[in-house]
């Protein structure tokens, strides 16, 4: 996957297709606050909470357990 | 039909016990369909077996037998994609992460499996509004109820 890079002013957007529309909302030091419109099947999270998830998911998924020994 | 599970070896399901996970799984995102299985002789615990991988299976619970004050509101998207209409239909449960000894195992909390158990729909819903923890001590301390 390439990486389009694109500058952007306050309150300015991009469209991603004609479903989605990213806007910055709020730029404060190092922080920016992004909009996000999406379909909502298009799910959107922060990238390293998504990935905490799947890490967490992955491990789960990965361990092979006695189940006749789990308490009840 | 009849499915290569990873624990209880081939079981026969019926098309009503299939749950549809439209956006399957965080990491596991091309898995679609699961089931719900009970462990014989464990009433806290169940499999959620994907029906098309079978050594893919979660370890689930019910998290209100961990966390009584657990709550959070779902957002519409959510409601949406699940179709939800009655809050009634509404099963939530958290994928457990075993540890040795037992007592170590967590629940996440963070992000739970929720289903429409009328429709037949899940998924796993990462909660951005309240501040649970993705492993969650079962062993809830006694002064102290809920999240973290």
């Amino acid at each position: 996957m390439t990486m389009l890079v694109l500058t952007r002013k306050l309150k300015e957007a991009i469209n991603i297709g004609d479903q989605i529309e990213i806007s910055i909302l709020g730029i404060e030091g190092d922080q920016v606050k992004i909009g996000v419109s999406a379909p909502k099947d298009v799910d959107i999270h922060r990238k390293e909470i998504y990935e905490a998830i799947q890490k967490e998911n992955n491990e789960a998924a990965a361990q092979y357990v006695d189940i006749t020994n789990l308490f009840d | 039909m009849l499915i290569e599970t990873k624990y209880l070896g081939e079981q026969e399901i019926t098309n009503q016990k299939l749950l549809s996970f439209p956006l399957g799984l965080p990491g596991f995102q091309e898995e679609k369909s699961f089931v719900l299985l009970d462990i014989p002789g464990n009433g806290v615990l169940q499999l959620l077996q994907s029906v098309q991988s079978p050594m893919l299976a979660f370890i689930v619970t019910n998290p209100h037998m961990f966390y009584k004050e657990y709550n959070f509101s779902l957002d519409t998207p959510t409601i949406d994609t699940l179709k939800i209409n009655e809050e009634k239909d509404i099963v939530i449960l958290s994928i457990m992460t075993i540890h040795e000894p037992f007592d170590q195992s967590t629940i996440n909390l963070k992000a739970p499996i929720i289903m429409n158990a009328k429709e037949k729909i899940g998924k796993q819903v990462i909660l951005n509004q309240n501040d649970y923890p993705l492993k969650a001590n079962i062993q809830i301390p006694q002064d102290q109820e809920g999240g973290e």
